[in-house]
């Protein structure tokens, strides 16, 4: 039981790491058609700027206080980010995908080999707060502290995203723009700048995302945020693409299963099986567990 | 906030003169390897319903889209005498134009009244036109536009365009695969929205072209082939047995 529990909890952990990193990619494809190799990038900018604000601030301050700012500046070295590569790389090349892709890997694969160039290609260690590294017993179980704070972040953007996409206008052209961008724009309303505000809402997410997990990981390194939009990828396809609750879905069960098979099967199977989680999906539901509603 | 003074409703917003509201001159259109439209020209009348014709496949729709920037075209398009054609889409809305697509296009996962505010964000289902002309909406404005009827959905299509103040609005076979007494409901509407606001109409329904419409441009394989006054076209069997390949009995039906 106390197993099952850690099991539980640090899969909605990583889950929610997941989700912060699939949101924005999810919502960008579903409105704009984009699929978004450089998300890793906004995720490895983020997990830069945290662990540079945290090293070059004052010792004095708690590791907690300087890890607070790193995730205001990470998030917004991400949204600038989000919005300068959509203003400056995507709208060019608006509905041209395979261009889209080629400037979006080729982006990423830049951002990595100059990320190893400045930092170098080895890990760099990031300081946690105290409590973050400990744990807290619940029910016998010894939970880590930091699993706490990622699903409690995941939760806070996935009700926020939530409340954006139905109780505002922005959210309503979205939504509108995910069933049909065309017809959004033959009700002369102009769905760019919603693309912009979303490109920098998902630049957002992921450099939070990014930095949470260094927090997870102890590291930075330039190939993170690479591997996490792996899982990304496999989360919004198995979610459905611009579905934001399909997405929190996806992410949960992703974690989960990778932990709970990490756990009871072998370490190391839990990879293989989130790729057989898409593979059962991609041919019972086809279309993804939800439709294309944001 | 666009100004609710809308066409068909407290007031209307005629163009200035006589001249044309809407003029398409040597438009053309090419999909790929096809030639869609070869040189389209036709005007639009500041009122009145001008019906454009012609079998499947000639260019109607592809007119229509065409016009508003939907579809890759060359040629010259004005509004009420300023060009349009470089302008993008939404621009070209927000300059007057109204669009009412085939198949409705509503967005299925939103309320009727999203769908509604999407144009007019202060009011949407509780907009005094609505009332007016779709009182059935009214009562649904919570309902997903997906689990509407098709006649309702084609009224939701309707609404929203009549949210703004338009000077024309390009209407695409708004009676398809409707029952024929709701034919009859939207034909109704669009008498009374022709009142204030000229329509371009693509129909295939000819009693109902005959009912409604003034003038009606004919198109055959993407260019204008018959221009002319509608009710002299419906009552020529011959020319429309040649133009459009039907032609009305005596007791009105197509």
């Amino acid at each position: 039981m106390t197993d099952f529990l850690l099991i539980m909890v640090t899969g909605l952990g990583l889950g929610a790491l997941y989700f912060l990193a699939a949101s924005g990619l999810s919502i960008i494809y579903g409105l704009m058609g984009v699929l978004n190799f450089a998300h890793g990038a906004f995720m490895m900018a983020g997990s830069y700027a945290g662990w540079l604000t945290m090293s070059n601030l004052p010792s004095g301050l708690s590791v907690a206080t300087r890890l607070l700012v790193a995730v205001v500046v990470a998030i917004a070295v991400g949204a600038v980010i989000g919005l300068l590569v959509e203003v400056v790389l995507i709208r060019p090349l608006y509905r041209h995908h395979i261009q889209q892709v080629l400037v979006t890997v080729g982006l990423s694969l830049a951002s990595v080999a100059a990320a190893q160039g400045i930092w170098g290609a080895d890990p760099r260690t990031v300081e946690k707060p105290e409590w973050m590294g400990g744990t807290t017993v619940v029910l016998g179980a010894r939970l880590p502290n930091d699993r706490f704070v990622f699903i409690l972040v995941a939760l806070a953007v996935f009700l926020g995203l939530l409340a954006l996409l139905h109780y505002t206008r922005l959210g309503l052209i979205i939504r509108a723009g995910v069933e049909n961008r065309t017809m959004v724009e033959a009700l002369g309303i102009n769905v760019h700048s919603t693309f912009t505000i979303v490109f920098a809402l998902g630049g957002a997410a992921a450099a939070l995302a990014g930095l949470l997990y260094s927090q997870y990981a102890g590291t930075v390194s330039p190939a993170q945020g690479g591997s996490l939009l792996i899982y990304a990828f496999i989360v919004v396809v198995i979610g459905g693409m611009g579905s934001l609750v399909g997405t929190a879905v996806a992410a949960v069960a992703v974690g989960l299963v990778q932990q709970l098979a990490n756990f009871y099967a072998a370490s190391g199977v839990g990879d293989l099986s989130v790729v057989l989680l898409l593979a059962l999906v991609l041919l019972l539901r086809p279309t993804s567990l939800k439709g294309a509603h944001a | 906030m666009t100004d609710m003074t809308t066409a068909t409703g407290q007031g209307s917003a005629p163009p200035p003169g006589d001249g044309p509201v809407l003029a398409v001159e040597d438009l053309h259109v090419r999909y790929g390897g096809s030639h869609v439209l070869q040189g389209v020209s036709f005007e639009v009348p500041a009122t009145g319903v001008t019906a454009l014709l012609g079998r499947n496949g000639v260019g109607k729709t592809t007119t229509l889209k065409a016009i508003i920037g939907l579809a890759p075209r060359t040629g010259r398009i004005s509004l009420r005498g300023k060009d349009i054609q470089g302008d993008a889409t939404p621009r070209i809305i927000r300059a007057g134009i109204g669009y009412v697509p085939e198949d409705r296009e509503v967005f299925g996962g939103l309320t009727v009244d999203e769908n509604l505010r999407l144009v007019d964000p202060d009011q949407g289902v509780n907009a005094p036109i609505v009332g007016r002309l779709f009182p059935d909406l009214v009562s649904r404005g919570k309902q997903r536009a997906g689990t509407l009827s098709g006649g309702q959905q084609q009224m939701v299509s309707l609404a929203r365009v009549l949210l703004r103040e338009t000077s024309v609005l390009l209407i695409d076979e708004p009676t398809k695969g409707l029952a024929p007494k709701l034919v009859t409901e939207v034909a109704d509407v669009l008498a009374e929205i022709a009142q204030r606001t000229p329509i371009l109409l693509v129909e295939q329904n000819l009693p109902l072209v005959r009912r409604i419409a003034d003038t009606v441009v004919v198109l055959d394989a993407g260019q204008v082939v018959h221009r002319g006054g509608a009710a002299e076209l419906v009552a020529d069997q011959e020319l429309t047995r040649e133009l459009l390949g039907v032609s009305m009995r005596r007791d009105g039906a197509a």
